[in-house]
């Protein structure tokens, strides 16, 4: 079972991106499971949500204590909430940023876990880009396909379009392509380096 | 067709399936989305002939409902928590007058102090108010109780209570099967009111009953809750037959034919207490089982016997607590186990939203396995801070309210992970 945490503020979609992520599993077949922790809908406070992806019928109901992936939608928490409690040491981090791990003061997090499965997108950007809007959530979807192959970008880009309709879906479908581009481009430098 | 969708979404469409004529909505968390998803269906027509009440509060959306029902017309409604309480001199006359609504109840806490949050205290407050009350275990199962409830409140002329957890259903989304309108209505037959407002055939409802025939009417009404401990599974299996899905029924057994220990719950923790029970038989070889209640209302007491008579040991684990005396599930469980010398443990677990996680419920079901779990215990209760209040209220009067003096101790929560 492959086990996700969301974490970002009230307004930025953590809540929809759990929601679009298990979408997207079930599109490729897949059971999966997405709930948010539950009743902090104040905007701009830290929320959480979670989302559990496997072959088989998902029975377990206890939020994401120990996850195989991890996506902060907001660097900000980084220094308010202990992101990365419980992490798998084999798991896989996507933060939305401009800067890298080490810029971001996490060379210490970065030396624990496997390099090629660590990754910073600007999301904010490429959603400014393509929304107009500051909501990174679908774009950071499009990154983790590239980071992890663990969802395909048109299943990505399938949940949007069931959760989006018109220009909104189309500017996050554009947004995730981006982001899934920028991080397939960071995965082949670094596989070079 | 199967679909990943919100718990609260499957349900507004399975109840759409039922076609309702009257709808009465009032927003409560967390059962808001399920209102608002059958508003879209009514709005753009899919879901018709219907009518969608707005009211003015949960009191209003009951009567409003008694109202409908009464003059023939098929019923919905959906609260939760407070909402619940609101409303409760009318939910009674819903069940008084019988009158087949079928209400989703979205558990929620009950405050002070107020919490949003999931467990079972606003449907255990209403549990003799003469209504059914059907637990489901996941969203497929919610999804299919609304449509067997309008089934069997309808036969027996008797209102339904669906209750899914607040938010760890209701907010979920998962892979249910959506039954298509040719099912339901092959399952389902247009209501036929036992009793009818009707200005051709006047008759009045809500006589007035002195001491001569009011116990024989509140008899009547147990005689057809009776009735319904048959015809659940009657349904269930009926159910089953068209659809192909083995949901609801009075209880629900796994690993009982060995279990020496036997964990009794309701709702969603079914899920997390199997995960939990299958890892302990596998690591540590526990005999354990799971007994989950579907029927809380008609309480099944030959069912729960005939599954629990063969263990050592019976634990019910509980999202609601009587204050003073301590479980409440476990009352009627022990009624059900008179005579039988089982050893009993009431774990009282995930008030106001507490997280309930498999690490937990494995250290309890391991001294429940040793005997050394006391009769009544709080899963995770954070002793620490009951006992500073203690302290505290001890040592001044003017010791400052509760709740804040709690969390003040606590510090700050925004910053915890879960």
């Amino acid at each position: 079972m492959l086990q996700i945490r969301i974490h970002g503020r009230g307004g930025q979609g953590v809540v929809s991106a759990a929601e679009m992520l298990s979408i997207a599993a079930f599109e490729q077949g897949r059971h999966a499971q997405a709930f948010p922790s539950f009743g902090s809908e104040r905007t701009g406070a830290p929320v959480v949500a979670f989302c559990r992806i496997d072959d088989s019928d998902i029975r377990l109901r206890e939020p994401i204590l120990q996850p195989d992936v991890l996506i902060v939608q907001d660097p900000t928490l980084l220094y308010q909430v202990d992101v990365f409690q419980g992490l798998k040491p084999d798991g896989y981090v996507l933060i939305n940023s401009k800067r890298s791990f080490g810029q971001l003061g996490l060379a210490e997090i970065a030396q624990r876990h496997r390099s090629e499965r660590l990754a910073t997108v600007p999301a904010t950007d490429i959603a400014l880009r393509h929304l107009g809007r500051p909501l990174p959530n679908a774009v950071l979807l499009g990154g983790f396909a590239a980071l992890s192959g663990l969802i395909t970008l048109p299943a990505v880009e399938h949940a949007i379009q069931a959760k989006f309709s018109g220009r909104v879906a189309e500017g996050n479908v554009a947004a995730a392509a981006e982001a899934f581009d920028f991080v397939k481009r960071e995965m082949e430098e670094l596989a070079r380096a | 067709m199967l679909r990943q969708i919100e718990g609260s979404r499957a349900v507004a469409e399975s109840v759409a399936l039922c076609r309702p004529e009257v709808i009465c909505a009032y927003p409560i968390s967390p059962q808001t989305h399920i209102v608002e998803g059958l508003g879209e269906l009514v709005k753009s027509g899919t879901l018709a002939p219907c009518e969608f009440i707005n009211v003015e509060s949960e009191f209003a959306a009951m009567s409003v409902a008694i109202g409908a029902s009464a003059a023939g017309a098929r019923s919905y409604t959906a609260t939760a928590s407070q909402g619940l309480l609101f409303m409760a001199e009318a939910v009674y006359n819903a069940s008084g007058l019988g009158l087949p609504i079928v209400m989703t109840v979205a558990n929620r806490a009950i405050g002070a102090p107020i919490n949003i949050w999931n467990d079972h205290s606003d449907s255990m407050s209403q549990r003799d108010c003469g209504w059914i009350q059907l637990f489901a275990a996941h969203n497929q199962e919610a999804l299919d109780l609304h449509i067997q409830a309008f089934k069997l409140g309808e036969e027996l002329s008797m209102p339904v209570m669906v209750c899914m957890d607040g938010f760890i259903l209701t907010h979920a989304y998962e892979r249910v099967d959506m039954p298509t309108q040719a099912q339901v209505d092959g399952f389902l037959p247009p209501y036929e009111p036992r009793q009818v407002l009707d200005v051709n055939e006047p008759v009045s409802i809500g006589a007035m009953v002195g001491p001569e025939a009011f116990m024989e009417v509140r008899y009547l009404a147990h005689a057809k809750q009776l009735l319904a401990l048959d015809r659940i599974p009657q349904i269930a299996a009926e159910f089953e037959q068209r659809f192909g899905r083995n949901t609801g029924g009075l209880v629900r057994g796994y690993h009982l034919d060995d279990a020496e220990t036997v964990v009794v719950a309701l709702g969603s923790v079914l899920g997390t207490l199997r995960e939990t029970v299958e890892e302990l038989r596998a690591q540590s070889g526990l005999k354990i089982g799971v007994l989950g209640i579907t029927s809380f209302r008609p309480f099944p007491l030959a069912a729960v016997r005939a599954a629990l008579q063969g263990a050592q040991r019976v634990v019910v684990l509980e999202k609601s607590f009587s204050v003073g005396l301590g479980g409440v599930v476990s009352t009627d469980v022990r009624l059900a186990l008179s005579g039988l010398s089982l050893r009993g443990y009431t774990v009282v677990a995930g008030l106001g939203g507490r997280a309930i996680t498999r690490a937990s419920l494995a250290r309890m079901l391991h001294e429940a396995a040793a005997d050394k779990l006391p009769p009544l215990s709080f899963l995770d209760l954070d002793v620490r801070i009951v006992e500073r209040q203690l302290q505290r209220e001890a040592a001044t009067r003017r010791s400052g309210p509760i709740a804040e003096n709690l969390l003040r101790d606590l510090g700050t929560v925004a910053s915890k992970v879960s």
